[in-house]
């Protein structure tokens, strides 16, 4: 530990050094950014910028359409910017903490074979996407629609590995480390919890493949956590430690961070992690997205056209698609598409009528399995999650 | 891997160091140098400061949801919460510089 802070701390002297050598790492102009926010991280298709360092990276709208979001165009999310390529051969991963009663150190090999294979299909959304669609708005990563995608995810069981190490009677919560660290020692590292329930759920993975390969160096390789239905903070990369907590995890990104009003939004609770006034975020609320069109777009009069996206909630899976015409008076009920499992996303499609022209009007409300639907008015909070609004688009037939 | 690196790095000199630290840590995440901020008084005590942690395209990302009490309370945050290594003086200069540069809230 002590190796590694001392060159945390050179690291950093080295940072300030280059950026005194250098005059700073950004050029002073009398405009604004000029920068293209449409770039190319190593090993990924070109993705919508919102921050160099941590990486931030938005998937485009185009790359949200086809049913499983390409490993290559899955968003990036980051919030510390010291991110080792970690090498699959000598990575381990760490099982133990005071809930444990046989500790244990996994490589990866012994991960894959050790514990029965699963895969599973799940929506891995940030809970800050759309944050920069807020009014008023809300600092933070200014996220558009494409903070999330679907993919396929194939690992051990969470419960597995966590049985093997003997979960104790008394364990409340399961906390996770990954190998991203911040520049700073005095910086708190990205460590998350889980309520226990959740982890011994049977659809909690560790997860090493997405969509039938290693995990991209940008999602987590060589192992992830996912915990379907909630929301991608909790979905920790790189993971190196996994500790079976008897009190409930006190650290900065679970007790400052990711947190919502208490009472106000629906959804699970994580009840030993609550206070009166808030609370952590944890299941995607039931919501959905245009993918066929952008806004304004031009339809020609007479062709057939159809508009269509993806709903997806938190798990108790999508029970219909509305779209209303007329200013939300009526509905109807939109196709849905291939059920590819609850913590998916559900395609849907409705023709759109393109015999005359004019303004098109439309607006989109997803239900859950749960009754739960997607509400008219954005709920404020300051860390502008859960924008899950009826979203409206106008189209145009000429 | 990190061992031998953290013995690299303290083998090495600073600069040494700093480089690993950015072929490393960082890799992947070059091009931020691109990044064009305004020209005004205490612009260079904020991009040192602010980009010790992250890039600084984050200043102007961040612009529309900003006002001086917005980027009062989050130096406030660099500084508490994530440790930023900024001093009583220099937290007033970016202050002032980000207020007066990129206050976006109406």
């Amino acid at each position: 530990m002590t190796t590694r802070r001392e060159w945390l701390l050179a690291a950093a002297g080295g940072w300030l050094a280059g950026l005194t050598g250098r005059g700073g790492l950004a050029r002073a102009a009398a405009s604004g950014t000029d920068v293209d926010p449409l770039a190319t991280l190593p090993g990924k298709r070109p993705l919508i910028r919102h921050a160099f360092r941590p990486p931030n990276y938005e998937t485009p709208l185009a790359d949200l359409v086809p049913a499983f979001t390409r490993n290559d165009a899955f968003f990036v999310r980051y919030h510390l910017a010291v991110i080792p390529v970690v090498d699959p051969r000598t990575w381990r991963l760490q099982v133990g903490g005071p809930g444990a009663r046989q500790p244990l150190v996994l490589s990866l090999p012994e991960l894959k074979r050790g514990y029965p294979r699963v895969s599973l299909a799940a929506v891995n959304q940030c809970s800050g996407n759309r944050r920069g669609l807020f009014t008023p708005r809300v600092p933070g990563v200014q996220w558009g629609n494409g903070a999330m995608g679907n993919a396929e995810w194939r690992g051990v069981r969470l419960r597995d590995v966590l049985a093997k190490a003997g979960v104790g009677a008394d364990a409340v919560e399961v906390a996770f480390n990954g190998a991203d660290a911040p520049v700073l020692p005095a910086t708190p590292d990205f460590l998350k919890s889980i309520p226990i329930e959740r982890a011994l759920d049977e659809n909690t993975l560790i997860a090493f493949e997405m969509n039938g390969a290693p995990l991209p160096h940008w999602n987590g390789a060589p192992a992830r956590l996912v915990v379907p239905g909630w929301t991608g903070t909790y979905w920790v990369k790189h993971l190196t430690e996994i500790r079976i907590e008897t009190q409930p995890f006190q650290g900065f990104w679970m007790k400052s961070a990711y947190r919502i009003p208490t009472g106000v939004f629906p959804g699970a609770r994580f009840l030993t992690q609550e206070t009166p006034e808030n609370t952590p975020i944890t299941e995607m609320l039931v919501n959905s997205l245009i993918t066929s069109h952008v806004p304004g777009a031009r339809l020609a009069r007479g062709a057939p056209a159809a508009l269509a996206g993806k709903a997806w909630d938190g798990g108790s899976g999508i029970a219909a698609v509305e779209i209303s015409t007329d200013g939300r008076r009526t509905w109807r009920e939109a196709t849905l598409g291939r059920d590819l499992g609850r913590f998916a996303w559900r395609e849907f499609r409705l023709p759109v009528d393109t015999s005359s022209a004019g303004t098109r009007e439309f607006a989109v409300r997803a239900r859950g399995g749960n009754g739960a639907q997607q509400p008219d008015a954005l709920i404020p909070n300051p860390g502008g999650y859960h924008d899950n609004i009826v979203q409206t688009l106008t189209l145009e037939v000429l | 891997m990190r061992r031998a690196l953290a013995l690299a790095a303290a083998g090495g000199a600073l600069v040494a160091g700093a480089a690993l630290a950015v072929g490393q840590g960082a890799a992947g995440q070059g091009g931020e140098e691109s990044i064009v901020l305004k020209a005004a008084p205490g612009y260079d005590i904020t991009a040192a400061r602010c980009a010790i942690c992250h890039s600084l395209d984050y200043i102007p990302a961040n612009a529309p949801a900003m006002n001086r009490a917005g980027w009062d309370k989050t130096i406030q945050k660099m500084r508490k919460a994530y440790g930023a290594p900024i001093t009583d003086e220099e937290a007033q200069q970016i202050l002032e510089y980000l207020a007066g540069s990129y206050s976006g809230k109406s």
